[in-house]
């Protein structure tokens, strides 16, 4: 019944029905839509996909609409690269060699407004409501903050795109998740992510395109929302949107890419009639109290593994399911855990603070206002999510409070998320992390990852354990 | 690509669910040209024990296994990183098929360019086809046209997005489909500017 509703132009439609209908170039007959890219983020990892179009003997077709950024091999502690491996160093050159033959703009290493891509883009105002928008990275989903379709493409995806700029979709299914009511003192958006992946499985939103409603969504800020629809790939959602509002109308004004002027006012009425219609239908609906959010993290090795910080680790001979008993069997052997275990006993060797989950200036404010006057009992590492935020965060004062807590405060760049810069979890080390993925290994080989917001990471910080991060906060 | 319509062949039992692809392929591979091949870096920490040799009790590292073009795996099959790497990792190392209750998305796709199918499975189905490779059964017959696998006895049925069967049976390339939309597509950007002007830059 609803797929038929919205595919209609005239019947009442989603947020994202909007966006998809504005941008199909044609229908096929077994229906794949050929949709238009608005914005195309690139990185290093793009070298796979260049190689293909150089393959062809082909170049970028509208090099204007494609933006490259280095962060995920970018150095942190140097911005020299003959000071590094070479490998690495290689990668971030090629980036850089492949932009400028093909006249793709970069924010490369050198660039001062470099950063993390899910980072520069809604700063440079290149993110907007009512775009599509791909990169070759799955939390492409953080640019759904704004009310824009955005999504992770693969190698072959990204060569179609950079030939053609468009891609062959068929449209997903439309998941509602509607939050209301205020969170619990201590709790962020990272916790309401979590609290929903854990709610809703790794594989819940496969197949949809999600939007978040409701009034815990709504007083999100723009920081906040952006790491809501970042970890919405981690339960499989295509995408995950927030209706712009004011909020974003705000954000988005005198952003240094962003239309200005008469250009930006008309702009600003298109995006006040992108938010869904009355009685627009979904295929799903899932609907969840604000106040059952509290501070949380995860024990295992999927992001769906999370739970209260209060809580114990779970007990696989509890678990009916045979399947998913073994997985948590296999978890908590990975992670070097004991069934039953008070998750606040469980004691870490370092933290990590960045990633485009958590690098914002309210991220970075967040932890410092946690370790401001406290000493950090492990190492740890602060990677702001671009150079700009750095400046920022320096100026604030925020640098001086991780620094005086013993933390490094280092680069931009994906830095420790994912390890590919050489900033590795060693072997065994167990790391609380504001990252978005606590895969096996993704941290480096047999590292053990444990995802919380930045505030519960500093809390981690300074006691040496994880840690319910309410008995430690102060008014700012 | 190469079309896939129908495959009898050895397969490879890997009862763990959320293998996503980090495990797949872990990122410091990730920077060779593929023409190096990607076979080796498959579940490359995943095969190996603390020590880094081999773990002989990985069910890839069995030698009655050694050949399989068919991965059986549960729920949650290449979830997480957009990397096609992952894909190449197990293309190169000779899978054409890979069997589960659900997948990661990006994955599902990037494996559908490269020739290699993704069939969804019931859960029920997919610990059936598991227990038949653990009690003595080797090959399972992948049939794309009438969605079906072949178990010994069993005939399980298998679901795969409608546009990807038709892409993998006739071994479509979407960029050359989509050259015959260049008209259409430059008309859309056209008309797209004077609607959209604050989504466009100008040249
Ligand atoms: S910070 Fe991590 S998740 Fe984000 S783009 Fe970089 S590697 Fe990917």
């Amino acid at each position: 019944m609803s797929c038929d509703a919205s595919m209609s132009a005239s019947g009442p439609r989603t947020l994202f029905d909007k966006v998809w209908d504005a941008h199909v170039v044609a229908t096929r007959e077994d229906g794949a839509s050929l949709l238009w890219i608005d914005r195309h983020f690139v990185h290093e990892g793009s070298h796979h996909a260049y190689r293909k179009i150089a393959e062809r003997g082909a170049k970028v077709a509208r090099p204007h609409l494609t933006f490259g950024v280095a962060d995920h091999y970018v150095p942190t502690r140097t911005r020299d690269l003959s000071a590094v491996d070479a490998e690495i160093a290689g990668m971030v050159a090629r980036l850089k060699e492949n932009c400028a033959a093909n006249d793709v703009r970069l924010f490369g290493l050198d660039d001062p407004r470099q950063g993390i891509v899910h980072v520069v883009g809604p700063e440079q105002g290149l993110t907007l409501p009512g775009l599509t928008m791909v990169c070759g990275d799955s939390h492409t989903s953080t640019h759904g903050a704004f009310g824009a379709i955005a999504f992770g493409i693969g190698a072959s995806e990204v060569a179609h795109v950079l030939l053609t700029q468009t891609l062959w979709q068929r449209r997903p299914k439309r998941l509602r998740i509607t939050v209301d009511g205020e969170m619990a003192p201590g709790s962020s958006a990272k916790d309401l992510a979590l609290t929903i992946i854990a709610t809703i499985g790794a594989d819940g939103a496969a197949g949809h395109a999600i939007e978040f409603a409701g009034s815990t969504v709504r007083g999100l800020s723009m920081e906040g929302r952006l790491t809501l629809c970042n970890l919405s790939i981690e339960s499989g959602g295509k995408c995950g949107m927030v209706a712009p509002d004011e909020t974003t109308i705000d954000y988005i004004r005198g952003r240094p890419l962003a239309p200005s002027g008469e250009a930006f006012e008309r702009a600003a009425d298109a995006w006040r009639a992108l938010p869904s219609d009355a009685g627009a239908a979904f295929d799903r609906e899932i609907s969840l109290e604000g106040g059952d959010v509290v501070p949380i993290v995860t024990w295992g090795i999927s992001p769906e593994d999370a739970l209260p910080v209060t809580e114990r680790v779970p007990d696989p001979d509890r678990i009916d399911d045979a399947a998913r008993a073994a997985h948590a069997r296999e978890a908590i052997d990975y992670m070097g855990l004991k069934a039953g275990q008070p998750l606040e006993e469980v004691a870490v060797d370092r933290v990590f603070i960045g990633s485009c989950t958590n690098s914002r200036i309210e991220d970075l404010r967040a932890a410092a206002s946690v370790l401001a006057g406290r000493k950090a009992r492990v190492p740890g590492l602060v990677s702001p999510g671009s150079s700009l935020i750095k400046k920022q965060a320096e100026a604030e004062g925020l640098a001086e409070i991780f620094t005086a807590a013993g933390l490094e405060w280092v680069e931009a760049g994906c830095s420790m998320c994912v390890g590919m810069n050489g900033d590795l979890v060693p072997p065994g080390e167990r790391c609380a992390s504001t990252t978005n993925r606590n895969f096996k290994g993704r941290q480096g080989p047999k590292s053990r990852t444990h995802l919380m917001s930045p505030a519960m990471a500093a809390a981690a910080a300074v006691t040496g354990h994880l840690a319910d991060v309410r008995p430690l906060m102060r008014p700012l | 690509m190469r079309p896939f319509t129908r495959l009898t062949a050895l397969a490879c039992p890997l009862p763990f669910m959320g293998i996503d692809t980090d495990q797949l392929i872990p990122a410091r591979f990730m920077s060779r040209p593929r023409s190096e091949g990607y076979g080796d870096f498959l579940l490359y920490d995943r095969r190996r024990g603390a020590d880094g040799a081999l773990d002989a009790s990985f069910p890839l590292n069995d030698p009655a296994r050694a050949g399989a073009e068919i991965l059986v795996a549960q729920r949650n099959f290449g979830g997480g990183s957009s990397r096609e790497a992952a894909v190449y990792a197990l293309a190169d190392a000779g899978f054409r098929v890979v069997i589960a209750p659900s997948f990661g998305d990006i994955f599902a796709s990037n494996a559908v360019n490269n020739g290699v199918l993704p069939a969804k499975v019931g859960e029920d189905d997919g610990e059936a086809i598991l227990a038949a490779l653990a009690n003595g059964l080797s090959e399972l017959t992948v049939d794309l046209e009438r969605q079906e696998i072949v178990a010994g006895n069993h005939t399980i049925a298998f679901t795969v997005d409608s546009i990807w069967r038709k892409k993998l049976l006739n071994g479509w390339d979407d960029l050359d489909l989509t050259e015959s939309f260049a008209d259409d597509i430059a008309h859309f950007a056209d008309a797209d500017a004077a609607l959209r002007p604050w989504a466009h830059f100008a040249r």
